[in-house]
């Protein structure tokens, strides 16, 4: 399999798992949120695996680049900017290196310029960042990926939505970062990491 | 387009913005007045592509922009990025700011003035 095709299949694999959990998203979006979180990724998914079977990549900026532009429109909320720009960072990114680990920490200074969280805010921040550092030194796991989302739930939200509800926020698992954990799940799987 | 400023407001919830534009009008009847309320199907949200759209459908030179919540601002962030238009966006109290805003640009108050009294309103970061 090409880096393209593995990527490919990433990203489908993370639509799948963001529709087949999408009530699970819901459900954790309204403890702390606004409740849509899973039915607007879903929405974003549906419309990336429309445009994913028309489409055929010669690289992955290309194919980073239509999920970014295809999340933005579609996603709405917060969801779609923050899933949005980190997919349009990792775009640019790959056009230099095909490093995984180099194009994640794009995307994540993509989310973070937009969003403007930083870690222990209780954020899809608090996903992403441990777990790149993990693609980076070549340890990632699916346990490493569901610990580090476990510790969101003792997080007191600072940033998004859930920072009104402040210490009642406390005790939740955060939706953002539980879809990005279903990301990495994907990416894992996808064979993405494999050499 | 009669004045220089137009005014974009963005809410979650389509009549909110639409309520606000009544509101408005009343004491701003030449300012143009666009707005983005509501996901792309009318849901409860804010849509990128209706913002915009709302965003470059202006005539105006400049464009002072309000919203409610935090996502109206990503989304109008990515807007502005791909835009032409100035932009200032407010971070004030949703319907005091763009009020105050409002009645100031219909009585052609000039910029550094209506930002001075948009300053005490400011409750986002």
């Amino acid at each position: 399999m090409t880096k393209v095709d593995k990527v490919s299949l990433w990203i489908e694999k993370f639509g799948e798992k963001i529709t087949e959990n999408k009530e699970h998203l819901n459900s954790l979006d309204t403890a702390i949120g606004d409740g849509d979180h899973g039915s607007n990724l879903t929405r974003g998914a549906t419309a990336v695996k429309e445009q994913a079977e028309g489409a055929d990549y010669e690289n992955l900026s290309d194919l980073f680049k239509d999920v970014g532009m295809t999340l933005v429109s579609k996603v709405g909320g917060a969801s779609g900017p923050l899933y949005g720009s980190a997919f349009i960072e990792m775009a640019k990114k790959a056009r230099e290196t095909e490093d995984i680990g180099e194009i994640l920490s794009a995307g994540l200074e993509g989310i973070q310029k937009r969003g403007k969280a930083d870690t222990g805010e209780k954020t899809m921040v608090d996903e992403w960042a441990p777990v790149i550092e993990h693609v980076q030194n070549d340890s990632l796991t699916e346990e490493v990926i569901t610990e580090i989302l476990q510790k969101t739930k003792d997080m007191k939200a600072t940033k998004g939505r859930a920072s009104y509800l402040g210490d009642r926020s406390i005790g939740h698992i955060d939706p953002g970062a539980q879809s990005s954990a279903y990301l990495f799940e994907a990416l894992l799987e996808a064979g993405v990491l494999d050499e | 387009m009669s004045k220089k400023y137009g005014i974009l407001l963005i809410s979650h919830v389509e009549e909110i913005t639409a309520g606000l534009v009544k509101l408005l009008e009343q004491v701003a009847s030449d300012v143009t007045i666009k707005t983005a309320g509501g996901g792309e199907d009318g849901e409860v949200g804010t849509s990128f592509d209706k913002i915009n759209t709302a965003l470059n459908e202006f005539e105006e030179e400049a464009v002072l922009a309000f919203y409610d919540l935090g996502s109206a601002k990503m989304n109008l962030e990515m807007a502005m990025e791909g835009s032409d238009k100035e932009v200032l966006l407010f971070e004030t109290a949703f319907v005091e700011g763009a009020y105050v805003a409002a009645s100031l640009l219909q009585t052609e108050v000039d910029l550094e003035t209506i930002q001075e009294q948009l300053e005490p309103l400011t409750i986002k970061e």
